[in-house]
């Protein structure tokens, strides 16, 4: 398994293209590869559900704080600088982490360890976003509300989220795509989803697995990405769609 | 994680510092070549879009969908090509860093302001004295903002090539993972964290010595 030699130049020799693409096609096309608990539309259905039910407990949590923190305009340096901390946390060291405390709290391998690691991972990017957007409306805009007999909740409601919502967005999407691609780790601590097939490939030694496993969370991933960006489009209006972009509040790749 | 068993043993540490140090070695190798190479690529990415300004789209949107793919699942469509090896880890460690450091050059250049650009070819400076003398320099900045970014997430990558038998940092984890020890698990998510705290500080540091008209 271990190659040797400066960039392993003299690691495992590539299989023959052509081989290759037959072998792939050939898993793709075997009937046995979906149907059952390990099948494509299996697997497709975990990643989906892990990174779904993540992705709404993120936003859960982050959501109400991000609008609180932006409305009041308290908690500035914690709302931005959480977003630098989020960076710099690994996400294997996440799973790492989420580990001992899915055991201590006696809830085992797999989905939960997974959960623990994929909705603290959400938080960041929607938190900042959030805050970011609320703080960067333009404050005559909040004034003219006022004066028009606003109470709180309904210039929160009626004016800032509207007015935020693209750069909120853009954080929920940063947040899915890191949730999609971790999702994907947690088959190292036996949680289902396509990490499996890219796991258990290279377990295996079964490269036609692996190159499928990648492919579907590459498309996974994107696909993520794309359901997210057209959301944008469906629910910001369109004068105000070019008024507020996101900020550069980079996500890390996971 | 076995029930009794302290959730660090500091003796295991004492008795597997030459590891540690190994791994810490591997991580930073791992990092700093996915930098280098990554940045030259981000420099001739940037020259490209300064000489053909259509290329930036093109260019953000490659790189995007890089920097969106897993990266497991990078690592694991590039073994069929290149296999387990070094190689694979730093393709996929280099594709993420391109996004962040172009889009940081670019912005870097762009910014210079329009009468000093003017004034040094006022001044006979070639195309090429006043990107490496003017230009570049007043990037600066901007452009160690994205390095500082890049290091980052890289270090918190190079993690996952353990998976791939490339060892780092993630060695610890996956051991700790395989063998229910929470011991190396922790060393190897603490020190990933803490490296990555420590590359950042001292690449602030540098900032702040090479740009004294920014402070």
């Amino acid at each position: 398994m271990h190659s040797t030699g400066f960039l392993g130049l003299n690691g495992p020799r590539a299989p023959d293209p052509m081989t290759f693409a037959a072998a792939v096609l050939a898993w793709i096309a075997d009937p046995a590869h979906w149907v059952g608990f390990d099948g494509i539309p299996t697997r497709v259905g975990e990643h989906l559900t892990m990174s779904v039910t993540a992705l709404a407990l993120s936003l859960a949590i982050a959501l109400p704080v991000g609008l609180a923190l932006g409305h009041t305009g308290k908690g500035g340096a914690v709302a931005i600088n959480i977003a630098n901390v989020g960076r710099a946390l690994p996400s294997l060291a996440l799973i790492a982490l989420a580990l001992p405390v899915a055991f201590g709290l006696g809830l085992g391998l797999g989905f939960w360890p997974t959960m623990f690691a994929l909705v603290p991972l959400g938080l960041p990017p929607i938190i900042t976003n959030t805050y970011v957007a609320l703080r960067s409306i333009d404050p005559d805009l909040i004034e003219a509300a006022r004066g028009m007999g606003m109470r709180e909740w309904d210039l929160l409601r009626r004016v800032e989220i509207p007015v935020a919502a693209p750069v909120i967005i853009a954080g929920v999407r940063n947040a899915a795509v890191a949730i999609v691609a971790t999702a994907t780790l947690g088959a190292i601590v036996a949680s289902g989803g396509l990490g499996r097939y890219i796991v258990d490939g290279l377990a295996r030694q079964d490269q036609a697995r692996l190159f499928v496993g990648a492919v579907l969370v590459a498309l996974l991933a994107i696909g993520a990405e794309l359901a997210l960006a057209l959301f944008e489009r469906l629910v910001v209006p369109v004068g105000i769609r070019h008024a507020a972009r996101a900020p550069d509040t980079w996500s890390a790749p996971r | 994680m076995t029930p009794g068993e302290p959730l660090v043993r500091w003796d295991w540490i004492f008795s597997h510092l030459g590891d540690v140090g190994q791994r810490l070695g591997e991580h930073l190798l791992l990092t700093g070549i996915a930098i280098g190479i990554g940045f030259v690529l981000s420099l001739c990415l940037a020259q490209l879009v300064r000489s053909w300004s259509w290329l930036y789209g093109p260019i953000t949107w490659i790189t995007g969908v890089l920097y969106t793919i897993p990266s497991l699942a990078l690592f694991a469509f590039l073994i069929p090509i290149t296999g387990l090896s070094r190689l694979t880890a730093e393709i996929g460690l280099v594709s993420y860093t391109l996004l962040i450091m172009t889009r940081n050059i670019v912005a870097g250049l762009q910014a210079v302001p329009a009468d000093v650009r003017e004034s040094a070819i006022g001044m006979g400076y070639t195309d090429r004295q006043l990107l490496w003398r003017i230009e570049m320099p007043l990037a600066l900045p901007v452009i160690l903002a994205g390095v500082r970014v890049a290091t980052t997430t890289t270090i918190g990558l190079t993690t996952v090539t353990a998976l791939i038998g490339q060892g780092g940092l993630g060695y610890f984890i996956l051991e700790g993972i395989l063998r229910f020890f929470s011991t190396p698990l922790l060393v190897g998510a603490f020190l990933s964290i803490a490296l990555a705290v420590a590359v950042d500080s001292a690449l602030v540091l540098y900032q702040r010595l090479v740009t004294p008209w920014a402070r």
